[in-house]
C-alpha cells in the first residue's frame, strides 16, 4: 500500500467529514468573511439552481438537516410526532442561530412538509428571504418551461433585492461552467463507485459529496479531484459483497453510521439517491443563449425521474430498475425516512417494478438521528447473504 | 343524522342530489357516460360538465367509507398490499376500497375512470395517489400543475401557466376521451350558474357572524360544502340547493335560532370557536357531539375553504372562463402559504367574534398539518387568545382517541370560562 497516499486519503476524508457535519457552518462563515457583502443562500433537498445563486455572487449552501449532531428541542415544539425529522432539525438549527450565516433559504417543491417549511421559515424568520421554488410538473418548454423561467427570473430579482449582484454574461458563464464541471466530477465519483466499489466505500464517497453542501463549486471540485486521484492510488482489495442500490433516502439523509452498517453487513452500495442536488439534472446547462431558459429547459429535459416529480411516461419504478441494471446491482434496499411521503408512497410501486424485473429487494426505515442499527445490520446482512448464496443459482 | 330529528328541506334535497349522482355513476357505463377521477381542491367540475363527464372524487369516497365504518377494513387491506402505516389514510382507504371491488357509498360499484384528471392543487400526495391509480387502472391521465402561493399571492405568471395547461393539455385530453369538441359557450353558461350558487354559499357561511350563529361552520359546514365542492357546482341543482339553504339559514337568524345538530337544534350558544384543519370522519358525530353538548359552536373553519375560497370575492366568471378556472384552482385554501393561513384564522377570530380557536391536526395530511404548531403560536400572538390543539386522523379509526380529544376540548373550554371570569372581575 502506498503509505503517503493512504495517509493523505485518510486526511482528506477526515476533512470532508468535518465539513459535511459541521452544524456551525464554519466554512460558510469563512467564505462570507472572504467575500464581504456577498450572500449565502441555503436550500433544502433535493435540487436548487446553484448556478443561478452563484451567478448572483452568492454561495449556494445545501442544508440537509442536523443529523445526529443536533439535540432537537425547539424543533420538536414546531412539529407533531407524525412529521418526518428533517424539518425539526432544520428549524432547530435556525432557532439556535446556526443558520444565521444564511441570508435566505430556498425550499424546492418536493413534498408538503418542505413546502410548509417555507411558510414556517417566513413566520419564524421574517427578516430573512424564504422562498418556495415551485418546480414544473408540465414538461413542455412552452408551458412548464415558460413558467419555470419566470420562476427563476423572480428568484434573481429576490436575490438582487437582498443585495446580491445582478448576474452579468460573464458571471453566468463562470457559474454555469463551474457547476457543470462539478456535476461531471460528482458523476465520476459515482461511476468509479459503480465500477470498483471496493475502492470507493460509500461512507467515504458520501462525506466527500456532502462536503459540497458548504463549499463553492470550485473548491468542492478540487476536493473531488483529490479524492478521485487518491482512491485510484491506494490499493484496496475487493470483497465478496452484494452489489445493491439504496433508494428512498433523497431528502432526510441517512446517518453516516447507517451507511457504514450496510457496508459492514456485506453490501456494496453501487447506486443511491443521497444528496441529489449536483446530479439531479443529468446534463450540462448550455453556455449559449438565455441562461434562465437554459437552466429551465435543461431541467425539463434532463431532470432524473424522482418521487417529487410527476412520472410522465412509463411505469413507476422503471427508472430504478434501469439504474440498478446500469450499476450491475443484485438487489435494492428501500431505505425511507419515517413519515417521508414521497419515498413511502413510491415504494410499493417501485417494489412491484423490482419484483417484475426479478430484482431482490427489502425495506427499512430510519431517521436522520437514528442511533441503533443492529436490526438493520441483521436484515441487510441476511439480504446480502441471500443474494450471494442464491442469486443466479 | 338521527332519523328521528327534523330535517330541513335542504338536507333532504342534498341527500337526493348526492344519491342520484352515485346512482348515475353506477350506471355510467351502460348509459354511455364518461367519468373522470379528480380531486376536490382545484376541481374543474364546470369543464367536466361541459363535456358531460361525471366527476368521481376519491377523497370523498374515502371519507364516505369512514362514515360508513368501512375505512378500517380498507386501510388494513392497503397496508397488507404494501402501503406504509406512515402515509395518508385517504390514499390507503381509497386504494383498499378499489381493491375490494370499488363499491361506493350507495352500495353500488363505481365505474373505472375513463380519465384520471390530476388537478394538482395544494396537496403533494395527490400526485402519488394518481400515479398509483394510473398503475391500477391504466387509464389516460392528465396532470394540471397548479403552482403554490409560496410568497402569499397568485401571480399573473402562475395564472397563465394554468391557463396554458388547460388549453393545451386538459381540454385536448377531454376532447379525446369524450369525442366532443370544447364548447366555450357551454362552459360560460355553466360558470354563470356556479357564480349564482357561490353568492348564496358565501351568505350561508357569513351568517355565522350573528349571535347566536345559525350554523355550525365546521361540522354543519361539511354538509353545506358538499354540492359545491363536488359534482354540482355549475348546475341548476346547486343553484336551487344553495338558495334553499340560504333561506333556511336566514329563517334561523330571524328566529334567533342556533344550528341544527344530529341530536336536534342546539339549545344555547356558550362558546364561539374557529377551527383549522379537516374533521375526523370515523367518529364524526361523536366529535361534533363533544362540541355541541358543551354549547360550543364553530363560527368559521378553514376546512370549508379547501374546495375554494369565495369569501374574499372570487366568483367563477363566464366572461373569462379559463382564466377564472385557473384563479379558482390557485385560490384554494391549502394552496395558501402558512402566513396567509394564519392571517385568515386570526381574521376569523376577530370577524366572527370568536372566543377562541382550535386546531384539529390530522396525522394523514401534511398539507394541513405540517407547521400547524407554528400557525398556532402566530394566531395566538395576533389575536391575544390561546388556541387549542387536538390530534387525530381523517379516516383511520386507530388514531381517534375519544377521551383524549374530549379532555382537551373540555380543558380548553374551561380555560375560556376562566378568562371570561377574569375579564369580568377586571371590569368590576
Amino acid at each position: 500500500m502506498s503509505q503517503p497516499a493512504a495517509a493523505a486519503l485518510a486526511q482528506l476524508v477526515e476533512r470532508a467529514e468535518a465539513l459535511a457535519y459541521d452544524v456551525e457552518y464554519s466554512a460558510v462563515r469563512a467564505w462570507k468573511e472572504r467575500h464581504p457583502g456577498a450572500l449565502a443562500i441555503g436550500f433544502v433537498p433535493v435540487w436548487a439552481p446553484r448556478e443561478l445563486i452563484a451567478a448572483c455572487g452568492a454561495l449556494p449552501v445545501g442544508v440537509v438537516g442536523g443529523g445526529d449532531k443536533v439535540e432537537i428541542i425547539k424543533g420538536d415544539a414546531c412539529y407533531q410526532s407524525y412529521v418526518c425529522h428533517l424539518p425539526r432539525s432544520v428549524v432547530e438549527l435556525g432557532l439556535n442561530g446556526r443558520l444565521d450565516c444564511l441570508d435566505g433559504m430556498l425550499f424546492p417543491s418536493i413534498c408538503d412538509v418542505i413546502r410548509n417549511l417555507s411558510g414556517v421559515w417566513k413566520l419564524l424568520f421574517p427578516n430573512k428571504l424564504s422562498h418556495y421554488l415551485d418546480l414544473p410538473q408540465d414538461f413542455d418548454p412552452e408551458i412548464g418551461g415558460d413558467f419555470f423561467r419566470a420562476e427563476l427570473a423572480q428568484l434573481v430579482e429576490l436575490l438582487v433585492a437582498r443585495g446580491a449582484r445582478r448576474p452579468t454574461p460573464a458571471s453566468w458563464r463562470q457559474a454555469i461552467t463551474e457547476h457543470n464541471e462539478n456535476r461531471h466530477l460528482v458523476e465520476e465519483l459515482h461511476a468509479l463507485r459503480r465500477e470498483q466499489p471496493w475502492r470507493v466505500p460509500t461512507s467515504e464517497a458520501y462525506v466527500v459529496a456532502r462536503a459540497g453542501c458548504v463549499l463553492p463549486a470550485t473548491e468542492h471540485s478540487a476536493l473531488l479531484r483529490d479524492y478521485l486521484a487518491l482512491v485510484r492510488a491506494v490499493p484496496r482489495a475487493p470483497l465478496d459483497n452484494a452489489r445493491v442500490v439504496v433508494a428512498g433516502a433523497f431528502c432526510e439523509q441517512p446517518p453516516l453510521d447507517l451507511l457504514k452498517t450496510l457496508e459492514r453487513a456485506g453490501c456494496y452500495i453501487v447506486g443511491d439517491d443521497f444528496l441529489l442536488a449536483p446530479r439531479f439534472v443529468r446534463a450540462d446547462v448550455p453556455l449559449e443563449g438565455d441562461p434562465l431558459a437554459a437552466i429551465a429547459n435543461t431541467w425539463l429535459a434532463h431532470a432524473q425521474p424522482h418521487a417529487s416529480v410527476w412520472t410522465r411516461a412509463g411505469t413507476k419504478g422503471d427508472d430504478l430498475v434501469a439504474l440498478a441494471r446500469k450499476a450491475g446491482a443484485e438487489g435494492v434496499l428501500f431505505a425511507a425516512p419515517s413519515f417521508c411521503d414521497p419515498a413511502l408512497l413510491d415504494q410499493p410501486m417501485q417494489e412491484a417494478a423490482c419484483g417484475r424485473a426479478g430484482l431482490p429487494h427489502m425495506h427499512f426505515k430510519y431517521s436522520e438521528n437514528s442511533g441503533q442499527f443492529q436490526g438493520i445490520r441483521e436484515q441487510a446482512g441476511t439480504f446480502a447473504d441471500a443474494i450471494k448464496l442464491w442469486s443466479g443459482a | 343524522m338521527n332519523d328521528s330529528i327534523h330535517k330541513e328541506p335542504s338536507m333532504l334535497r342534498q341527500k337526493e342530489l348526492i344519491g342520484g349522482h352515485y346512482r348515475k355513476l353506477a350506471r355510467a357505463k351502460e348509459a354511455g357516460l364518461k367519468s373522470a377521477y379528480t380531486f376536490v381542491p382545484g376541481n374543474l367540475t364546470e369543464l367536466l360538465l361541459a363535456f358531460d363527464v361525471l366527476p368521481v372524487l376519491p377523497e370523498i369516497n374515502a371519507l364516505q367509507s369512514a362514515m360508513r365504518g368501512k375505512s378500517a377494513e380498507y386501510i388494513a387491506k392497503a397496508e397488507k398490499l404494501g402501503q406504509s402505516e406512515d402515509v395518508c389514510t385517504y390514499v390507503k382507504c381509497d386504494y383498499g376500497m378499489m381493491k375490494s371491488g370499488n363499491v361506493g357509498p350507495t352500495g353500488e360499484r363505481l365505474p373505472d375512470p375513463d380519465l384520471l384528471l390530476l388537478s394538482y392543487t395544494g396537496c403533494f400526495t395527490f400526485l402519488k395517489w394518481f400515479e398509483l391509480l394510473r398503475e391500477e387502472y391504466k387509464a389516460p391521465t392528465v396532470m394540471l400543475h397548479v403552482p403554490y402561493q409560496g410568497d402569499g399571492a397568485a401571480t399573473r405568471e402562475m395564472r397563465d401557466y394554468v391557463v396554458k395547461q388547460l388549453r393545451r393539455v386538459v381540454i385536448p385530453a377531454l376532447e379525446k376521451v369524450t369525442g366532443k369538441r370544447y364548447d366555450e359557450d357551454r362552459l360560460r353558461h355553466i360558470l354563470a350558474l356556479s357564480a349564482q350558487a357561490e353568492e348564496d354559499f358565501v351568505a350561508v357561511f357569513r351568517a355565522a357572524r350573528n349571535r347566536p350563529s345559525p350554523i355550525d361552520a365546521y361540522f354543519g359546514g361539511v354538509y353545506y360544502i358538499g354540492p359545491i365542492f363536488t359534482a354540482f357546482r355549475g348546475t341548476q341543482a346547486a343553484v336551487d340547493y344553495y338558495r334553499m339553504l340560504r333561506a333556511e339559514v336566514d329563517a334561523r337568524v330571524a328566529a334567533g335560532a342556533g344550528p341544527l345538530t344530529p341530536d336536534g337544534p342546539m339549545p344555547r350558544e356558550k362558546y364561539r370557536l374557529v377551527v383549522e384543519g379537516p374533521p375526523n370522519w370515523t367518529s364524526f358525530h361523536e366529535f361534533w357531539r363533544m362540541f355541541h353538548e358543551e354549547g360550543a359552536v364553530v363560527v368559521a373553519s378553514t376546512y370549508t375553504k379547501v374546495g375554494g375560497v369565495y369569501e374574499d370575492g372570487f366568483r367563477h366568471d363566464p366572461a373569462r372562463p379559463l382564466e377564472s378556472l385557473a384563479e379558482y384552482c390557485l385560490g384554494c385554501y391549502t394552496n395558501h402559504n402558512l402566513p396567509a393561513r394564519a392571517d385568515r384564522i386570526a381574521r376569523y377570530v376577530q370577524d366572527y367574534e370568536a372566543d377562541g380557536f382550535l386546531i384539529h391536526s390530522v396525522k394523514s395530511c401534511d398539507s394541513f398539518s405540517a407547521g400547524q404548531l407554528v400557525i398556532l403560536r402566530d394566531v395566538e400572538q395576533k389575536t391575544g387568545r390561546a388556541g387549542a390543539f387536538i390530534e387525530s386522523d381523517l379516516v383511520d379509526p386507530r388514531y381517534f382517541a375519544a377521551s383524549n380529544v374530549k379532555n382537551r376540548l373540555e380543558s380548553y373550554l374551561q380555560m375560556i370560562d376562566q378568562q371570561r371570569r377574569g375579564a369580568t372581575a377586571c371590569a368590576r
